[in-house]
């Protein structure tokens, strides 16, 4: 057993529902208990579909045990086809059902449907939410798709966008609008819009684009063996990955490389003057390892952050996150626990975090500056605006998103000039949060939410003072911190405490505040 | 003293259409998302999986973060494999939490469908657990599986399991039972206090220190609709229910403190003292939903076991007409009041086959639909204006002070349709 409050991902029957909800003309039977059907509402109310995901749920319940579950199945089956009638159906089970093994599959089977019924096989206690929409998707090509004469031009598929995916509409649109620029056409985009009729159209493609590996690449690899087709291991989120990602694709499709830059700004909103404070800003970098991975990049190589820390909660994509923070001189994190995320963050102190939904509220508890960069995301990650992360669009987005957060470069100056100023004072917080960035947490309407015994920062204190020597601060230096703008002051705090404790003091001075200033200078 | 005046005939003895088939309701486990903030020294262990603890999650918005006082124990394959171990994992797992939440002082060990069908023993575990952590925690047991509840039935299922534990007084004492936003239970015992009727307890108490004592002479009422469970325990223990109509709208309320009166013998005089003020803010507030409530017709889809005196209210007190009100499980010895105070021209459904469900709602056209989120909006965007069910759950809705907002709850989608097809030339 393993005791879980946050989890960055779903089970792996919601990610076979993600292909499913993604997909058209496709429907799910899935053998679980009343209750499952909670996960509708990511889909209509996190993601506002205007419709019902397509899953039939077999709702079987403690009296329909040890007789007729396999029965209950079975009519849920028919009846799912008679009312739908999609054109190919997939079956399988949730955690609770694989425990009182029906076989959906077996069982679909014998039913003689006019349909192909496809069944899934999704481990619910060993793997997740993206290993399952990575199987389906891989078994639903598998079944449909054959080879066939290709197309006449150079053509691609888009593999991996699917129902729920962090700005997955837009990407897919960024995208399939620079290849047919190129000259490539787009063939089919799937899951995300496919029906299963296209699905057994993919092969008339050239090669395939493989935009998520976390959900489409082990349909690449198989198309890639069965179909003769390659696939793209560029994934094009920023400036300089979408400029490699064209090189790849025109060297696929045999066309001579000439991209239209006209409408990408952020390389300029970057080397313009007011981007300069963001100098080796330092960023901790969190979420699934395709966004982390191309996050680092931007970060580094387009912006000029400092990267002090990056890992990822999907295991699946542990080594090559591990190879990669190596060449940014970090050890990696690959955990899939919110509490150690937060111990590296407080640990580390930075001045940004760019993660998921999790960090947000991490740095929101810390009062460090966050941007979204990859799922698990809440509703407002599916924003009704145009707003992609690829492409040369993407990277404008970017750009925006990441900067927002931060106090503006003349902001900060300013208020590094008055910062004893009795009006303009860092207390207030950047202009722009409305206020403090660090809101006590609001009460529940209707009763007073308890004090708790400890939050995971005082643990996280806890820890950190259990590991060493609590240095004391002097209050004549504790007032100097104070002068600090806060957007920098748990860093020197930090670089203060860890100076003094490799000194051997006890206790910080304002002389020891300075002199670890002029030490950790940069 | 009651001036409610029954319908012809009532609706006690509707007959009932019931359905069986695929079902669109939460677990009970969702019940541990508003028990856990009334319980201010509780903490619920879900013992499951890591759809349980996504369930939670998602279900739990942003209170995921504020460090709540509810985890799950996700089980994995070793658990699987054989139970031996399973007891060793589980005291383990507690022995770190409570060590790390020393605040704690009622740990609930809670029960879901894959637990339930590999047959682990959560009741042995909480006693056991219970003896190694006395007299700091006590451990109780309940199940909030999908199998066996829905939605509003884990609390039912975890106040049920508390009965038994309370400890034995003969004291004439009045007990509220249901989990009430600390704002409502506090208006409910002025009213009782203002009648005379001071020794009070709740079910459950905001803390485990005022854990009410339970016998022959407690009297109890219920404030929610979906407790037969917690009823039949605490009839069990010698206590006596006061039948009344759940306490929503200005009727409700006044009928369900009307009950309780004539329980504690309070003169018709005090009681319209107490209640004459109240009343008239209640009514003067629903009023102003009325003018966009009346003669509405109202589809209930299935949710919480709240739809039949919710219905009871909209149709007497704000003028709308049900179609259909389906309810997940039909009490009839609870919901009876209400029912009597119906009129019998809709259909009362119980349990679901969404789909044919969906197609009588698809006929029916009604001009408001109360839902649960994995249809609202769907239905929306088919043209029909929604309700959605659950902030029924999570929001202030009962007695005086709450009557116009709770009418309002229903009001504001139609007013918003409205201001919004304003531009349009349709």
């Amino acid at each position: 057993m393993k005791l879980t409050v946050w989890t960055y991902e779903g089970p792996p029957h919601v990610g076979a529902m993600r292909v499913a909800t993604g997909m058209k003309g496709l429907h799910y039977v899935l053998h679980a208990p009343q209750g499952d059907t909670y996960a509708d509402l990511l889909f209509t109310m996190i993601e506002r579909r205007n419709h019902r995901p397509p899953v039939t749920y077999t709702t079987f319940q403690a009296r329909d045990l040890g007789s007729d579950t396999a029965h209950l199945f079975k009519d849920a089956c028919r009846d799912a086809y008679e009312r739908f009638r999609p054109e190919a159906i997939i079956v399988g089970a949730s955690c609770t059902a694989e425990l009182i093994q029906d076989d959906p599959g077996g069982l679909a089977e014998t039913m003689g449907l006019p349909v192909p019924v496809i069944p899934l096989e999704l481990p619910s206690y060993q793997r997740k939410e993206n290993f399952g929409a990575d199987e389906t998707f891989f078994q639903i090509v598998r079944h449909l798709a054959r080879p066939m004469e290709r197309d006449e031009g150079p053509s691609c598929n888009i593999l991996g966008p699917t129902g729920l995916g962090f700005r997955h509409r837009d990407d897919v649109a960024e995208i399939a609008g620079l290849l047919e620029s190129l000259g490539i056409a787009v063939n089919v985009v799937a899951p995300l819009n496919a029906t299963p009729s296209d699905i057994a159209r993919l092969g008339a493609a050239r090669f395939n684009v493989l935009l998520y590996p976390e959900t489409g690449e082990t349909a690449a690899r198989w198309c890639e063996k069965t179909l003769g087709q390659p696939f793209t291991k560029t994934v094009p989120i920023g400036a300089h990955a979408t400029r490699d990602f064209i090189a790849e694709v025109c060297a696929l499709a045999g066309i001579e490389a000439k991209a239209d830059e006209s409408r990408l700004r952020q390389p300029w909103y970057a080397a313009s003057v007011d981007s300069t404070y963001l100098t080796g800003k330092r960023v901790f970098l969190f979420g699934d390892a395709t966004h982390v991975a191309a996050a680092a990049r931007i970060a580094r190589d387009e912006i000029g952050f400092e990267v002090c820390g990056m890992g990822c909660y999907n295991r699946e994509f542990a080594r090559p996150i591990r190879k990669l923070a190596k060449e940014y001189g970090l050890e990696a994190l690959i955990t899939d626990d919110y509490l150690e995320v937060e111990a590296a963050i407080e640990a580390l102190a930075p001045e940004m975090i760019l993660g998921t939904q999790m960090e947000r509220h991490i740095g929101k508890r810390l009062g460090i500056p966050c941007a979204v960069i990859s799922a698990p995301v809440h509703v407002q990650d599916f924003p009704a605006r145009y707003s992609p992360q690829m492409g040369f669009e993407g990277a404008n987005v970017i750009f925006d998103t990441w900067v927002h957060p931060l106090v503006m470069g003349l902001e900060e100056h300013l208020l590094h000039m008055f910062r004893e100023d009795f009006e303009f004072h860092d207390a207030a917080g950047p202009s722009h949060h409305g206020g403090k960035a660090v809101a006590p947490l609001a009460e529940v309407e209707g009763g007073v939410a308890p004090r708790p015994a400890a939050s995971p920062q005082d643990i996280c204190e806890a820890k950190m003072a259990g590991a060493g020597e609590v240095v004391v601060w002097q209050a004549e230096a504790e007032r100097e911190l104070k002068k600090i703008p806060f957007f920098v002051r748990g860093k020197a705090k930090r670089n203060t405490e860890a100076f003094a404790a490799r000194k051997g003091l006890s206790q910080v001075s304002v002389e020891t505040l300075y002199e670890a200033k002029a030490h950790y200078a940069r | 003293m009651n001036d409610l005046t029954p319908p012809t005939g009532g609706c006690r003895d509707l007959p009932v259409l019931k359905e069986r088939g695929q079902r669109e309701v939460f677990c009970g486990l969702t019940g541990i998302i508003w028990l856990h903030r009334k319980m201010q020294d509780a903490f619920f262990l879900v013992v499951g999986s890591r759809t349980c603890a996504h369930l939670l999650q998602s279900a739990a918005g942003v209170m995921i973060f504020a460090e709540p006082r509810f985890a799950t124990a996700i089980l994995e394959e070793k658990d699987l494999a054989g139970l031996a171990d399973a007891q060793e994992e589980l005291d383990r797992e507690v022995d770190r939490l409570l060590a790390r939440r020393p605040d704690i002082r009622q740990l609930f060990l809670v029960g879901s469908c894959p637990s339930e069908v590999i047959k682990l023993d959560l009741h042995r575990a909480a006693e056991r657990l219970t003896v190694k952590h006395s007299p700091h925690v006590r451990v109780l047991n309940y199940s909030g599986s999908g199998i066996e509840t829905t939605f509003t039935q884990g609390e039912d299922a975890c106040l049920a399991s508390m009965v038994p534990t309370l400890p034995e007084t003969d004291a004439r004492e009045l007990l509220l039972v249901g989990a009430l936003p600390d704002v409502v239970e506090d208006q409910a015992l002025a009213l009782l206090s203002a009648m005379g009727i001071d020794r009070v307890r709740c079910l459950p108490a905001r803390r485990s220190a005022d854990t009410p004592a339970i016998g022959a002479n407690t009297v109890y009422a219920l404030t929610q609709p979906f407790l037969g469970d917690t009823h039949a325990a605490l009839e069990r223990r010698g206590a006596t229910h006061i039948p009344a109509p759940f306490p929503f709208g200005e009727e409700g309320t006044t009928a369900w403190l009307s009950a309780i009166a004539g329980e504690f013998g309070v003169s018709a005089e005090t009681f319209r003292n107490v209640t004459e003020a109240p009343r008239a803010r209640a009514r003067k507030a629903i009023a102003a939903a009325t003018e966009t409530l009346r003669d509405k017709s109202l589809f209930f889809f299935p949710d919480s076991q709240l739809e039949i005196p919710l219905a009871r209210f909209l149709t007497r007190e704000c003028g709308m007409r049900a179609v259909e009100v389906g309810t997940p499980f039909l009490h009839r010895a609870l919901t009876g009041p209400d029912l009597d105070l119906m009129t019998p021209d809709f259909t009362l459904s119980e349990g679901q086959d969404v789909d044919r469900q969906l197609d009588r709602a698809r006929a029916a056209r009604a001009d408001l639909t109360v839902c649960g989120l994995g249809l609202a909006n769907p239905l929306e965007a088919e043209g029909m204006a929604t309700k959605w069910a659950i902030e029924l759950v999570f929001t202030p809705v009962h007695f005086y002070e709450q009557a116009g907002d709770l009418a309002a709850l229903f009001a504001r989608p139609l007013r918003r349709r409205a201001a919004l097809t304003r531009g349009t030339h349709a």
